[in-house]
């Protein structure tokens, strides 16, 4: 058995306007060094204000899903399950039917993914053999008043575009980070 | 006109109008205000900054207009267990008496105008200090009465508990004065002021520090503020006293607090900091180089004007940082106001009143001896109700028990033991001081 021995309180603990003192040093001291922020707009506090201020989104960052197409507009997907057998959460669910294309066994006549249940953990997109889901659309935080507002159909993946504008430790970004621009 | 028969409702309403004005009108926004701001920079947050008018924030001040339109329109309930009667009274009481405590606290010394003297105090009564003792433990009824009236078990504890704090603490609060009761030899409030002095070394604060720090403790724990908050602490009590309380008459409450903190910041700064004295100038002084300390006074104001302007110049030239504020205007707003303000300040004190034949203009002394003592009444009564903000975002709460015996083991006797020692060093000091 391990005792812990309780500290014993100093005199000038015990006292307790010394240490009360110092506490409050030490929090007029955040005071005024973000007084002085605010007045000179420094970097003291350390809030993005976000809606207005978006931040920047960092280079491995995870967005909603999106299904690639082939150069002909048809999907990527070969619906080879590897994807929904992947999901920790039992997101995705794949009807497959026959290609009309030879080369191409298998195509998806439908390819949902619940957003509620996902759990933004990329299994899916490391899972898939043909690059066909990434996680790099446009849509970052998905907002809806109705479930269905969370059900990605095949022709909703498909229609999500790619992510375009700056990450988080681009150059340019970085540069413009370094000379206090952002 | 009969100046005499007149004479009362002047010495009244002038006081009046300014005192409510200071109090109500002006403190307690702000203590309201800073209250978010402060404990947001302490914490490292950012505060308020979403409510505006036309993109004008003021930091945050606009929040206290969406305060008031909100408790204004908000639904006022009323529940079925209450007892009507007290429940509506209670707020207004308890309101009532928060106001009711700064009527004895002097602001100015007494001006001689029109032949006669104008006591800059609501209620200039010889026995100051007892009516504000007097008062103040009445509070205590309101609060009661709104945690009994509820008819809820949470806000009746709060009431309890927040009605032995406060009687346990009224004991410590009235020895913690003795002592310089006896060093100033009077109970009125303006007599102590004049007692003493202009000098610091001859203030409360020297002659009992004990005392004083006594009295700023029981202070807190009658105010209800935070280490000694147990009447509202939220964990277990939900909000204590006001639970039941919604819209307005919640408002009444939550502002009585305010005004609270802010009479009892007068009272301290009155008692242990001079009052309205401005520190090495008596009245006298004042009177006599009226125009050489108006125009010091105008010159350090303008300075500092415009000081502020350069950090707005500054601050509306500087690029936005990733964390800056992209919707600030305010900058571009006051800097005209700085700026002009500061130049006009340095205009009067540097062209204007070296100029001026001062024997000319026999009001022009007192005018600066009311600005100068208002001035100073009112920054020693911020910076103690900037306090009370203050210690609330250091200190934790204490345990209720812990409060119990604060306040009878450890201030009681020390208050007893500090009527001898005040009144002992109070003779001393004063003595070798003269
Ligand atoms: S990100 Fe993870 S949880 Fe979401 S669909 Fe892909 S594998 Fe499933
Ligand atoms: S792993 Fe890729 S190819 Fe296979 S079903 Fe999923 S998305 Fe389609």
């Amino acid at each position: 058995m391990i005792v812990v021995p309780r500290p014993a309180y100093s005199l000038r603990e015990k006292v307790y306007f010394w240490e009360i003192a110092k506490g409050l040093l030490v929090t007029f001291g955040h005071l005024a060094r973000n007084l002085w922020g605010a007045a000179l707009r420094n970097r003291t506090i350390q809030t993005w204000e976000y809606p207005e201020e978006p931040r920047p989104y960092p280079q491995r960052v995870r967005l909603l899903h999106r299904l690639v197409k082939r150069p002909d507009g048809t999907p990527k997907c070969v619906a080879c399950y590897m994807c929904a057998t992947a999901c920790p959460a039992v997101a995705i669910e794949i009807i497959a039917e026959p290609s009309p294309d030879d080369a191409i066994e298998k195509r998806p006549i439908s390819f949902v993914i619940d957003e509620l249940r996902c759990v933004m953990c990329g299994f899916c997109v490391e899972a898939c053999p043909k690059d066909a889901i990434r996680m790099d659309s446009e849509v970052g935080d998905l907002m809806g008043t109705r479930r269905e507002d969370f059900i990605f159909t095949l022709d909703r993946l498909l229609e999500m575009k790619p992510r375009a504008g700056a990450y988080l430790g681009d150059r340019e970004l970085e540069a413009k980070r370094k000379a206090g621009l952002i | 006109m009969n100046l005499d028969a007149l004479w009362p409702l002047i010495q009244f309403l002038v006081p009046f109008l300014f005192m409510f004005g200071f109090v109500v009108a002006l403190m307690l926004p702000t203590m309201i205000f800073m209250e978010r701001k402060v404990s947001a920079y302490i914490q490292d947050r950012r505060g308020p900054n979403r409510a505006n008018i036309l993109g004008i924030r003021l930091f945050g001040m606009i929040h206290n207009v969406a305060d008031v339109i909100k408790l204004l329109v908000k639904e006022d309930l009323e529940p079925k267990a209450a007892d009507k009667t007290f429940f509506r009274f209670a707020p207004f009481l308890v309101m009532t008496i928060a106001i009711m405590t700064m009527a004895v606290i002097p602001f100015g010394e007494p001006i001689a105008i029109w032949g006669k003297a104008l006591h800059l105090q609501i209620a200039p009564l010889n026995a100051g200090i007892l009516y504000i003792f007097a008062i103040s433990s009445l509070s205590v009824y309101g609060i009661i009465l709104a945690g009994w009236s509820s008819g809820n078990k949470f806000s009746f504890l709060g009431a309890v508990r927040a009605s032995s704090q406060m009687i346990s603490y009224e004991v410590a609060l009235g020895l913690s004065v003795i002592g310089i009761l006896i060093a100033y030899g009077t109970t009125d409030l303006a007599e102590m002021v004049r007692a003493q002095g202009a000098n610091p070394l001859t203030w409360g604060v020297v002659l009992s520090p004990i005392g004083f720090l006594l009295f700023l403790t029981a202070m807190f724990a009658e105010t209800n503020r935070m280490p000694f908050d147990l009447p509202e602490g939220e964990s277990e009590l939900v909000a204590g006293f006001h639970l039941e309380y919604s819209s307005f008459k919640f408002a009444l409450f939550f502002m009585s607090e305010y005004v609270n903190m802010v009479v009892g910041a007068a009272v301290i700064s009155t008692l242990f900091f001079g009052g309205w004295q401005v520190p090495f100038l008596s009245t006298a002084m004042i009177k006599q180089n009226s125009a050489l300390i108006f125009s010091g006074m105008m010159i350090s104001g303008g300075a500092v004007l415009l000081l502020i302007s350069v950090s707005l110049i500054d601050a509306i030239r500087r690029p936005f940082f990733a964390w800056g504020d992209r919707r600030d205007h305010e900058p571009k707003v006051f800097l005209p106001l700085t700026l002009l303000g500061g130049v006009g300040m340095l205009w009067l004190g540097l062209g204007v009143i070296p100029g001026l034949d001062i024997a000319k203009y026999p009001w022009f002394p007192v005018v600066v001896v009311l600005l100068l003592q208002i001035t100073a009444f009112c920054a020693k009564t911020f910076f103690f109700s900037f306090f009370f903000i203050w210690v609330r975002w250091t200190l934790p709460r204490f345990r209720y028990d812990q409060v119990m015996q604060l306040g009878w083991k450890y201030m009681l006797p020390l208050g007893v033991a500090n009527i001898f020692l005040t009144f002992a060093f109070a003779r001393l000091w004063l003595g070798w001081l003269r």
